[in-house]
């Protein structure tokens, strides 16, 4: 038998959106953050794995990568936290024509970024086949990569989203917010990679 | 300069004009809103159930079908296809044991049998054992919290999608004759591109990547269902203990999966472009390869088990009708054991040769995850001890599991020693080990909440006698299989050599093992035509057969789309026990559209109003896509290269709404 329910509180004006941990996309985020955390971590370890066999690293006869065009990586994509910052900003406070003049900027400097990452492939000096060295290092910098893409694609879909009427609803800006967080990781993990790739080798 | 200034004059009233489109917007949805229907004292009963059946249905038809994101539906078909997998499975094993029964036998030969048991542990691991586990939470979650979804439902219907392709992946290559014959843990350098060319490795570690996406997106589903979908006032310290076990299993797939994930990732790209992660000739190491797979492999056995330690702890409260004894405990033993897990993968490497100080540790640490176990048995013994047990079909196979379980368990600590791990690494007696502590440990569990949670899945109560023959079936059979086995290991028979010599002893207990074998087949079975038969002739269940204490029971069975007309407050550990009569309830969720309600991950105070996605065919093509690069990265790189485009594609269509216009409040379309 289906028990008789007794009312207690009417909920009907909960709101329907907050930024920060109530949401249930931040949440979900988090996870997939702690789970290619856990891939990049692990990817480290090997690393450092493969490096602990070696007598030097990079193993004898291969050159370090050039540092140029990783350090202009490095350099861009720490600056682009000003604009990630003022748009994370500008969809807390529901500035809609903010968020769309930034969400431009932000697709622009993802562009940029790829590019440049072209140019770090090519200055790696070394090829995945020749020996676990490289194949490690490529492995970092295309792991990286394909957080780069990502995050750029999902910054084109949004960024088409937020011109549409819809940008008014509160979940978009919670969506805005929530991408900012999600640079902000993918940049923060490009440091420690940097000097995995450029400067450990280098030591 | 003028030019400037003309531009601002001009760009101002523009923006003044758009702020007030806005705010007039802003004022009509607003006056919308106060006319959507809610339910509360006013809107109850037969009324509200039409109307949230309305919403809540999915579309008819196979499109519908296909499209369904309803966490009922899709955990009956990751169960259903799980069992099948199983099935599969122990086919696999009957053949391994015709084949073994007597020595010298030629009825199938090395390299079949190397395929066999290949497919035997990879279906069972990744295919039966981790998804079936997911599909019960996937179903009974949601309704154990008392909420109408999981969270993320188009997320969960992705996974399940990811999952059956890569179980037909593998299995369709094994009909190819491509079946993996490199052991479920597919060592390298034997499964690098030197030993073994051609593409059954390949298929292997693409049938990893599948299960892993789809693992991982169950487990991220279920923490925030878990996290965020509680009823009001079911804080953390409330939770039902199944839901802790799971929110621990969640969270160890979490941080174990992207493990495999690498090791495999890099084993195809060894295969497939050349690297050298594994290639010692090129300063690889295979050993690279046992350290991340078992950091990941030794995890994933509690992920196995603690789900099942779930199932015990609901069965022990309902069949003893108290409180578990010591809920915090458990909770505690849960959590060490989900941390330890991590601790002591190099366990399964003392055969590779390591440091003495890596041998001590690693027994030790091996050791003491046995403490937070014992402590959860314990538990269970003091309530059954304290509680008036009702030994019924489910509570039978507890007692089943403790008993084989705990044997698993001390076989456990003797291989922790290294010496004795020395001696009997890679023979019959861990074979007998880990079937123990997996198939005592967790399908005894998984048959038990089986006939516990089949009323509330289907509506009516298996029979109950045939429930007790084929318990003691499964049980006579399964010791008959496996004892056997730690005397054949003991006597120095090898795992995954496919015959063996006559006049070693080994003849009794394998044609033993073989025997018990097809006792355990015929209970499988016999449990599996009771659960048809009873689908359809069953005794009819009502709300709560066994007169259990968690919300799930509160409401009808099967339950309705929605599951539940009112959100349900809990106001104790064991609700339906404590409520006298009525079930206290929140209002005013929208009942025309799909709503649920989201609280505090602590206290579980109400928090938002969440809309939930409509059925979506997205997360099928999705899956496709994903699937149709998975398989054609086997043959080349550039699939993952070109698939970027469907996927993306795909992926782009499932998140963007089907109307661009603003809600009076948000849905998801």
């Amino acid at each position: 038998m289906i028990l008789e329910p007794r009312f207690t509180d009417d909920l009907a004006d909960l709101p329907t959106h907050k930024f920060g941990p109530s949401s249930l996309t931040w949440w979900g985020i988090i996870a997939f953050m702690v789970i290619e955390g856990g891939f990049f971590m692990l990817t480290f370890a090997a690393y450092f794995f493969l490096m602990g066999h070696e007598q030097g690293w990079p193993p004898e006869g291969r050159q370090a990568p050039d540092v140029l065009a990783g350090t202009l990586f490095t350099i861009v994509i720490i600056l682009s936290e000003i604009p990630n910052t003022m748009i994370k900003k500008a969809a807390r406070a529901g500035d809609i024509p903010a968020i769309r003049r930034l969400i431009l900027v932000m697709t622009a400097v993802g562009a940029i970024l790829l590019v440049i990452r072209g140019f770090e492939f090519n200055s790696l000096n070394c090829r995945w086949t020749d020996d676990a060295y490289g194949s490690i290092i490529w492995a970092l910098l295309l792991l990286h990569t394909t957080h780069l893409i990502t995050d750029w694609g999902d910054t084109v879909v949004l960024g088409a989203l937020i011109y549409t009427p819809v940008a008014y609803e509160g979940r978009r800006q919670v969506d805005v917010d929530e991408n900012s967080l999600y640079w902000r990781y993918v940049w923060l993990l490009w440091l420690p990679i940097y000097l995995m790739i450029y400067w450990v080798p280098r030591l | 300069m003028t030019d400037v200034r003309a531009d601002a004059f001009d760009a101002a009233p523009a923006r003044q004009s758009e702020r007030e489109r806005v705010e007039a917007e802003n004022r009509q949805l607003a006056e919308e809103r106060k006319k959507i229907a809610r339910d509360g004292p006013k809107l109850k009963g037969e009324k509200l159930a039409a109307r949230l059946d309305l919403a809540w249905r999915r579309p008819r038809g196979i499109i519908g079908w296909l499209a369904t994101v309803d966490h009922k539906e899709i955990g009956r078909r990751y169960i259903i296809t799980a069992l099948g997998f199983f099935v599969l499975g122990g086919i696999m094993a009957l053949l391994m044991r015709l084949q073994l029964a007597q020595p010298d036998s030629n009825l199938i030969g090395a390299e079949r049998y190397n395929q066999l048991f290949t497919m035997h542990g990879s279906t069972m691991m990744f295919l039966f054992a981790v998804p079936v586990m997911e599909g019960v939470a996937v179903y009974i979650i949601p309704l154990m919290l008392g909420t109408r979804s999981t969270a993320f439902p188009r997320l969960n219907a992705f996974s399940y999608y990811m999952y059956l392709f890569g179980g037909l992946m593998l299995w369709g290559a094994f009909v190819l004759n491509i079946a993996p014959d490199v052991g479920w843990f597919a060592y390298t350098p034997l499964s690098g591109p030197q030993f073994s060319p051609g593409k059954r490795a390949d298929v292997w570690a693409q049938m990893i990547t599948f299960t892993e996406v789809a693992a991982l997106a169950a487990a991220v589903v279920l923490t925030s269902t878990i996290l965020k979908c509680r009823a009001p006032g079911m804080t953390l310290a409330r939770m039902p203990l199944f839901a802790w076990a799971m929110l621990v299993v969640a969270v160890m797939i979490i941080f174990s999966m992207p493990s495999v994930a690498l090791c495999s990732g890099m084993l195809i790209s060894d295969r497939l472009v050349g690297t050298n992660f594994y290639n010692a000739a090129e300063h690889g190491d295979a050993l690279l390869w046992q350290h991340l797979f078992w950091f990941f492999g030794h995890p994933e056995v509690y992920i196995i088990f603690l789900p099942a330690t779930g199932f015990v702890s609901v069965m022990v409260e309902t069949f003893c009708r108290r409180p578990v004894f010591g809920h915090a405990v458990v909770v505690l033993a849960l959590i060490s054991t989900g941390i330890l897990a991590f601790g002591l993968w190099v366990h399964h490497m003392f055969a590779t040769g390591l440091p003495r100080v890596g041998y001590s540790f690693y027994t030790a640490a091996s050791m003491s995850v046995s403490i937070p176990t014992g402590l959860q048995i314990f538990c269970w013994l003091a309530t059954i001890w304290d509680g008036r047990p009702r030994f019924q079909v489910p509570m039978l196979y507890v007692v089943g599991f403790i008993v084989t379980f705990v044997i698993g368990g001390l076989t456990g600590v003797m291989v922790a020693a290294v010496p004795l791990d020395l001696q009997l690494h890679d023979t019959y007696f861990v074979v007998a080990h880990f079937h123990y502590v997996l198939i005592g440990g967790a399908v005894f569990p998984l048959l038990g909440i089986f006939t516990y949670w089949f009323p509330k899945i289907t509506g009516r109560m298996m029979n109950d006698t045939v429930g007790k023959v084929s318990f003691w079936l499964v049980f006579v059979g399964f010791h008959l299989t496996f004892f056997p086995m730690h005397l054949s290991g003991l006597l120095g028979m090898p795992r995954r050599v496919y015959t063996y010599p006559a006049g070693l002893g080994l003849e009794v207990p394998n044609l033993l093992s073989t025997l018990g074998t097809f006792i355990l087949a015929a209970a499988v079975v016999l449990f599996v035509v009771n659960g048809l038969i009873s689908l359809y002739r069953g005794v009819i269940a009502g709300p709560n057969p066994w007169g259990a204490a968690s919300l799930e029971w509160a409401t009808s069975s099967p339950p309705p789309v929605y599951n539940f007309e009112h959100i349900p407050v809990v106001e104790s550990d064991t609700p339906l026990w404590d409520v006298e009569g009525e079930l206290p309830v929140v209002t005013g969720l929208r009942v025309d559209e799909k709503e649920i309600l989201l609280t505090t991950v602590v206290a579980a105070a109400p928090d938002l109003r969440e809309p939930v996605p409509a059925a979506s065919l997205w997360p099928l093509i999705g899956a496709m896509a994903v699937g149709i690069v998975f398989v054609a990265s086997i043959f080349s790189p550039w699939a993952l290269v070109f698939g970027l485009v469907p996927c993306g594609i795909a992926f782009a269509a499932w998140f963007w709404p089907k109307e661009l216009k603003r809600n009076p409040e948000p849905v998801i379309s």
